[in-house]
Parts: C-alpha cells; structure tokens; sequence
C-alpha cells in the first residue's frame, strides 16, 4: 500500500532559485460534499518561513491541506512547487517532492519503538539498522528533536509522539511540513517547545505550513498569515500588521453573530436535578478510574447551564449519564419531578428529553438513510412518525420537508442519504428534529462544532427562543464565547468533578480557560478590570472564532 | 421527486441486469472454454426449465429456498451474520418431526402445532448465538457455525432406533406423522404444489411489512445502520441482537417444513442438508427485499433443476454450481457499483447546491 519512493537527490540539492515560493496554489476549487467546498484558494508559501493558515472549524483548511499532500484532487486550479506546476495522485506523490504532513491525530504503532516507527514504510531509504539510526540522530541533533530511537511509542507523552511525527516525515525527505492543528493536544509549555522545534526547522530553510484555529498561538509563530474563510482565502496578513481582534474579524467576516442573550429568562422551576452522580470506569490501559464523581447541579426552566472543561474531563460521560446510555453507579438524575435516574434511554426521550450528540455522524444520524428517515430517529415512537405500532411514513415525510423548510437544510429532497449532507446541514436537521418535539430539556453537546457560521447564528436562535418558552439547556462546549454567550450559569469542568462555578456576564474567555486548567476552584470572581470586557460583551472575537484566547490552550489531561 | 423516482429505477433494475448479463457472458466464456456450446445449454435449460412438470418442481424448491433466505436476511438487516440457518432449521425439524410422529392430533391443532415446535427450536437454537455476542461479546459468526456442527451432532445422538428415531432399510427416521398432518396440496396434472407456498408467501409479506412500516422494524433497522446512533436515539441495542437471532431462527424453523409436513413426512438421514447455506447466496441476490428474495430463490431452483438436465446432454453438471458463483459474484459486484453511483450522483446534486452557495459566499466576502 505504502509505495513510497525515496524522493530524488537532485531535485532538492539542486535547490530552487532564491525568492521563489516554495509553496504556491492558485485558484484551487474544490467541491466535496459533507465539507465546505474549497474555492478559489490562492496562497503563496515563501520558502523558509512559517506560514499559518487560520480560519474557523469547518472553514475548509484540512480539505485544502489533503489537496497539497495528495489526499484529495482538486477540481480546478494548480499547484506550483518552487515555480514547478505538479499534479499529486496520492501522498506518496507528495513525499516524493518533499511534502510532508503531521495529522491532527497521530499514526503510530504504539508496540514499536521510535526507531521502529520511523522506518516503518521507508525501509528502502536507510535500512532498518544502524543506517537508519544514524540518520535519525542526524535530524534530532539537526533540529533539537531529542529523540530517543529506542523507547516504545506507548511510554511517550503526547509531546513525544509529535516530535516522533515529524521526524517520521523529515526522514522521508520533507522539505515543506504539514501540520494540522498541532497544538490542540499540547500544554502551554509543550506549545513553546514546538514553537521552538518550529524556528529550529526554519533556520534550516525548511518551510512549515501550520493550520490552527488559535490566533494567539499563530501571531507568536507565523511569518505569514493567510485567513481562510467559508471555503475561500480570503486575506493575506503578516503577522506585525494586525491584532488577534482583527484576525478573528477576518475569520468569521464582518457580521459578527454573537451568542449572547442577556436578558434572563430563568425561572425558579427546576427541571433537571442532578445529585451526587458518581460513574467509575476502567480505561484503556485497564485502571478504574472515577469519570464522574459527585455531580450535583440543577438546570431551572428557561436556563441554560453551560458546562465548560477540556476536552476529556468527563462531559462526554455526564451527557451519556443523563441520556441513559451509561448507568451511573450512585446519585440520582430527577427529570420535571420523575426519577429517571436508571430508565431507557428512549423513556428519557419521551419524558422530554433533546438530544444534539457531539458526535453528529456516529451518535445523530444515520448516514446510509434518507433524511425522513433520520427524522424518525430517536422518536419512533412520537406523533407525527408512528400511531401505535405502526410508522406513520406520509406524515414523517411531510414533516420531514417542514424541517428542512424551516431550519434551511440545504438539500435537494428528503429521500437523500444524510451521508450527503454537508455537516452543518446535518446539524440543522438534527437540531429541528429535536426541537420539533418540544422537549423539556436539551442537551446539546457542542451544537455549533463544525458548522458554518451562518447556520450556528441560525442554531443560537432556535436555542435562545426555545429556552425563551422555558427550555432547560445543558450545553456542552468548546467554544468559549458561545459557552459566555448562552450560558446564564457556568459551571467547569475538571477530572470528573464540577469545581468551579461562574457567572458569564462577569467572566472572560481567559479566566475561564484558566479554571479548565484546575487552576481555580469555587466561585470565580470578576477578573482584572482591564481583561473584564472583552468576552463578556461578546465583541471583537465573536462567538464564532473559537479559542481565541492564549490562555486556553493548555491543561489537557492524559 | 421524478428525478429521484427515476434513481430508485435504476438502482432497483439497473443493477440485476447488469449482473445478469456479465454473468450470461463469463459463463459463456466458460461453457466455450471447455470445449462445448454455450447457446446449446441455454437452449437445453430454458427448453426442459419451462416444462410443467419443471415449474412444479422449481415452485416447491423455490418455497424451501426463499424462507431459508428469509432467515438469513433478518440477521442481515441488523448487521448480523446468522450462518447458522442449516443448523437451525435442521434442529427445529428434527423436533418437530418428533412431536409430530409421536401425536395423533387433528389436524387443525397438529400442523400448527408441529409448526410452532420448529419455530421455537429455531428460535432458541438462534438465541443461543445471539445471548453469547450480548452477554460474552463472541461474533455470531463463529456460534452460528459452531451450533451447526452441534446441531448436527445433537440429530445424530437421537436419530437412533431406540431413542427417537426408528430402522427402515438403509435408513434411520423419526416415526411418520399421521395422515391428518398432511398440508393441503394445489394439484396439477403433473405433480402437487405444496400448500406451504402459502405460508411462505405470508412470511414475505409479514418480513417487509414488519421491517419497513412498524417501529420495531425501524429500531430493527436502526441497529443494522448504526448501532451508536440507534443506542442514543433509545433503542436497547443488546435486547434487539437478541431479538433479530430470535426472529431469524423462528423464520429458519420453518425451512424444513414444506418437506416435512408435504413430502417425506418424518425426519431422516436422508432430509434436505445446506439450504441454509444457499440462503446466504439468495438473500444476497435478492438484496434481503422479499420480491428480490422470491426471484433470487425461483432463479436458484431453476438453476438445480435444469443443471440435472444438462449432464444427460453431455454437459458437465457441475457447469450449473459454476454459474451459481458467477452471478451471486456478478450481483454483489453490480448491486456494489450501482449503489456507488448512486451515492456519487446524489452527493454531486448536492455539492451543486453547496457550490451554488459557496459562490455567494465568494461574492459576499468579496464586497
């Protein structure tokens, strides 16, 4: 499968004449249903430098990134390599004129060593042995790596595995690296580190192309910024030249949807009560381990109770916890006066409960269907998809066109897999499916993840009416602006237990992502009077522009 | 909607034909390449396989053929691979041949009777499999197959004189069940129609009507689709594998019984083996839809039937078991390439939606 080819000697020695991009696209369209569309990309890439390219989630900067490496073809546009039109047929044509691609998520054996890992696939280059050693330690002292050829992947930190990616690409012979969000999984520190292996790789005239949605991070390490957009570049900037303010202003375009709602809506009618829930589970390396451990809140009609956390600190579980699809092991779970604490799943359904998943694809749709029949999911047995036992098909399809009427799911018809469906589509269908039912409560785990920035304006307002007619809202999220924005009480989030609480009119995105870190505990006071406005007004940085701030980047628990 | 419409035609006739013809032309090439005439067989086949006495024949294997392919399709439709039909339906025959033969009932409460026995024994035999891969996490796969040999050996154990069978000549069978237990026939001038057709027929019905038109069957789906998104949207995805085992070993308790209760009347060493292997073979020519099944299971008969006929021609029999594999390979292959087409020509109209946006976009961000 791996037909990697050792790139040509002389193709990079000869070396391109001084001044000419190393990276250069032009006009790059390309259409590819279930993404944004890419269309008319052009950016150049000056050899030696870091160039970032920012934009939103769902914005089209991985399409754009597999259509360099060769992972996707382009419908329209070209390529130019150091002033070299090339076509890419697969990555394995990109190795060979020296590109190389660190993903967001890594590819590792975890039962092989450094060494192992490295030459697995390029055998041809350096053998498997002491050539292959050589040649490793080369690049680690070349680029300040600091590998260690012989340990097992599985004893390496994140930071580690990383550091093994890209050396796993310099070995190949890259001389443009790829790398996708490579500061989501890290701390702060390890950030500065890579930062520094960064520079290091740029002083040896190699070019990096960094994608990231973090703008402090991109104005700290890029020579060149290029704003990608709903598809389309649509800015060139240096790094000098603008604020993070501007940045995320060019990222979301001018018209910046704000997730506010300030004018409170919360009634003293508690409809979800959450008491001491406790859910232990063994994980993957087989240790028992406490995801959830005392959970106690209460989310009133007409509230939004906004949960704020890294990633992995046991939201995923709490929301499963209430949807029935863990059982906790203690505490209770009280719905409008009922205890569902250990009831079906479809019981807490038809009891009222919404569900937008965080993980649209495997846990909201079915893919392979068509959209009516999506509509159905999850409320098989609510008006208007079935009468007894029976499915009602006519008045589900019927239905069906509301939905895709009112909530602007661009599609050609209903009898449509949902497969084909954009992601922000499937989410508008998703969020009008569980909003048809009326639910008493609904959790939404990161409703706007991935979606365009015209339907998460048009999500927020479904959200923001319905809890104006007394929904209960346990909103999950990343973004912190929307979790400011919607919220009217936070609570975060940390190793499983709720500990610390605030209040989004006060707070700002970074005391906020401080606390994730577990920095703070209890009550989170108004922070310094001068950082005290930025989130809360909801202004420059906008809901849509996601992790804006520096101080949110770290505190990933492994 | 006309567009669509027209979708659903091609992929629903397209992809038959296409399979049908590709496997005309391979097993043409084949017949050539051993040295024979490939338009004599068909001739010879088509000529004996319309005869009267052949439509009776490809009629009764065809109801035998299509309930086997029911089963198999039940546990295909929820992702589950039930190999386990010929076990299960051999078993359930076995038992219910044993009631049968040992009771003198009407029969009015005898024949449905001996029908509920095998659908239980079937049921039971097909939980089995389907409690192991809820409780135990062990694929249906492997305890299907494995219940097979069990099922096998367990007929064995009792299909002995002085336990539950008795000698006749060479062979070994249960006791015969009494004439009163006989199913009703469709006479023709040239052989009977077995009356089980009936029921075979109401299976096909009550499977696409239970799958496509009540919640359960949609749960049902749901699970095959996606098992993540059907747990979340409420279904109890572990009582609902073992549901559908238990389903489809009900649907296989019925394979046997055409014979059983139309033409040997006891079980013995000489009843039916492998139908439920054909059924793999069927439900995937007739895509687990009923009206696909029953052609899919008519085609087979009549492969059986006329492959008999060729060897008197001078043809090699086991021509027929190589067409068999050519168009069960051609039909996947098709139905694969028409579906493929499909979803590209689906997500093309799309993307022209979303490019057609996207071009707005542009001139917006351009403003």
């Amino acid at each position: 499968m791996c037909a990697i080819t050792a790139p040509s000697s002389s193709s990079t020695a000869a070396g391109p004449p001084p001044g000419t991009a190393a990276v250069e696209l032009h006009g790059i369209t390309k259409r590819f249903p279930g993404v944004v569309a890419n269309h008319d990309i052009d950016i150049t890439v000056r050899r030696g430098t870091v160039h970032a390219l920012v934009g939103e989630n769902g914005a089209g900067k991985s399409t754009l990134m597999k259509i360099l490496y060769g992972m996707q073809k382009p419908d329209e546009g070209t390529i130019t390599l150091d002033g070299e039109p090339v076509t890419f047929h697969s990555p394995a044509d990109a190795i060979g004129r020296g590109i190389g691609m660190v993903h967001q998520h890594f590819m590792l054996a975890d039962n092989l060593t450094v060494l192992e890992n490295t030459v697995l696939g390029s055998e041809k280059l350096h053998g498997i042995g002491d050539g292959a050693r050589t040649k490793i330690m080369e690049l680690s002292a070349a680029y300040g790596l600091g590998i260690r050829p012989d340990v097992l992947v599985e004893d390496l930190g994140v930071a580690d595995r990383q550091r093994v990616e890209i050396l796993k690409v310099l070995y190949r012979g890259a001389r443009t690296l790829i790398l996708d969000e490579p500061t989501a999984v890290l701390v702060p520190q390890e950030v500065d580190a890579l930062f520094d292996n960064l520079r290091g790789l740029k002083a040896e005239g190699l070019t990096v192309l960094f994608i990231s949605h973090k703008l402090g991070e991109v104005l700290a390490v890029a020579d060149d910024i290029t704003v990608i957009r709903r598809g389309t570049t649509v800015a060139s900037v240096k790094p000098a030249d603008v604020t993070s303010k501007q940045l995320a202003e060019l990222m979301v375009g001018s018209e910046l949807p704000t997730p506010e709602t300030r004018e409170s809506t919360v009634t003293d009618v508690p409809m979800l009560r959450v008491s001491g829930l406790h859910l232990s589970a063994v994980d993957a390396d087989g240790v028992p381990r406490e995801v959830l451990d005392r959970i106690s809140f209460t989310i009133h009609k007409g509230e939004v109770l906004g949960i704020a956390g890294v990633e992995g600190n046991g939201q995923s579980e709490l929301v499963e916890a209430v949807m029935g699809l863990r059982d906790p092991d203690g505490g209770s779970i009280v719905l409008d006066g009922a205890d569902i604490s250990h009831a079906a799943t479809r019981t807490r359904r038809e009891g009222g409960i919404g569900y937008i998943p965080e993980d649209r694809q495997r846990h909201g749709l079915l893919l392979e269907a068509p959209l009516w029949e999506n509509r159905i999911l999850g409320h098989t047995t609510e008006r208007p998809n079935s009468r007894g036992a029976l499915l009602d098909t006519s008045a589900a399809r019927k239905d069906t066109r509301r939905i895709v009427e009112e909530y602007d799911v661009r599609t050609p018809g209903i009898d449509v897999t949902a497969a084909s469906l954009s992601g922000g589509n499937q989410q508008k269908l998703i969020v009008g499916r569980e909003m048809s039912h009326r639910p008493k409560l609904l959790i939404a785990a990161h409703p706007t993840r991935g979606v365009d920035v015209g339907a998460q304006a048009e999500i927020w307002e479904q959200i923001r009416e319905a809890r104006r007619e007394g929904l209960a809202v346990l909103l999950i999220s990343a973004d912190l602006d929307e979790l400011i924005g919607l919220s009217d009480t936070l609570r975060v989030m940390y190793r499983g237990r709720l500990v610390a609480d605030a209040d989004p009119a006060a707070i700002t995105p970074e005391e906020l992502g401080s606390a994730m870190t577990g920095a703070a505990s209890g009550h989170l006071e108004d922070g310094p009077a001068d950082g005290a406005t930025g989130g809360a007004t909801g202004g420059a940085t906008g809901g849509a522009a996601t992790d804006t701030d520096d101080g949110q980047g770290g505190g990933r628990t492994r | 909607m006309k567009r669509l419409d027209r979708d659903k035609l091609i992929t629903a006739v397209g992809a038959p034909v296409l399979a049908v013809l590709a496997a005309l032309v391979l097993t043409s090439l084949i017949i050539l390449i051993s040295g024979k005439d490939p338009f004599r067989a068909y001739q010879v086949m088509i000529e004996f396989g319309t005869t009267d006495r052949s439509a009776v024949y490809i009629v009764n294997k065809s109801t035998m053929f299509f309930l086997s392919a029911l089963a198999v399709a039940i546990g295909f439709r929820m992702n589950l691979f039930n190999i386990g039909v010929d076990g299960q339906y051999r078993i359930a025959a076995f038992f219910a041949a044993a009631v049968g033969g040992a009771l003198s009932l009407p029969g009015l409460i005898q024949i449905p009777l001996i029908i509920l026995v095998a659908m239980g024994v079937g049921a039971i035999w097909a939980g089995i499999a389907g409690v192991l891969r809820t409780t135990r996490g062990v694929s249906e796969v492997i305890t299907t197959i494995m219940l097979n040999s069990i099922a096998g050996a367990v007929i064995g154990y009792y299909l002995t004189a002085g336990r539950l069978g008795e000698k006749d000549g060479n062979l070994t069978h249960t006791p015969n069940i009494p004439e009163s237990s006989h199913i009703f026939m469709f006479g023709t001038s040239v052989g009977d129609i077995n009356g089980f057709v009936v029921f075979a027929v109401l299976a096909g019905f009550l499977y696409w009507f239970v799958l496509n038109r009540t919640r359960f069957g949609f749960d049902l789906r749901s699970v095959g689709r996606s098992e993540t998104a059907a747990a979340a949207s409420g279904v109890d995805v572990k009582r609902m594998i073992v549901t559908s085992m238990v389903l489809s070993g009900a649907v296989a308790g019925l394979v046997g019984m055409p014979t059983l209760l139309g033409e040997s009347y006891n079980y013995g060493t000489d009843f039916p083996l492998g139908v439920g292997f054909t059924g793999i073979a069927i439900a995937l020519l007739g895509r687990n839809h009923p009206v696909g099944i029953a052609l899919g299971a008519l085609l087979w008969a009549f492969l059986e039937r006329t492959g008999t006929q060729l060897e008197f021609e001078g043809y090699d029999q086991k021509i027929v078991e190589v067409i068999k594999g050519i168009i069960v390979l051609c039909v996947v292959i098709a139905y694969e390439v028409v579906r493929r087409w499909a979803l590209r020509d689906q997500q093309r109209r799309v993307g022209e939606e979303l490019a057609r946006a996207g071009s707005n976009d542009k001139a917006e961000v351009g403003a």
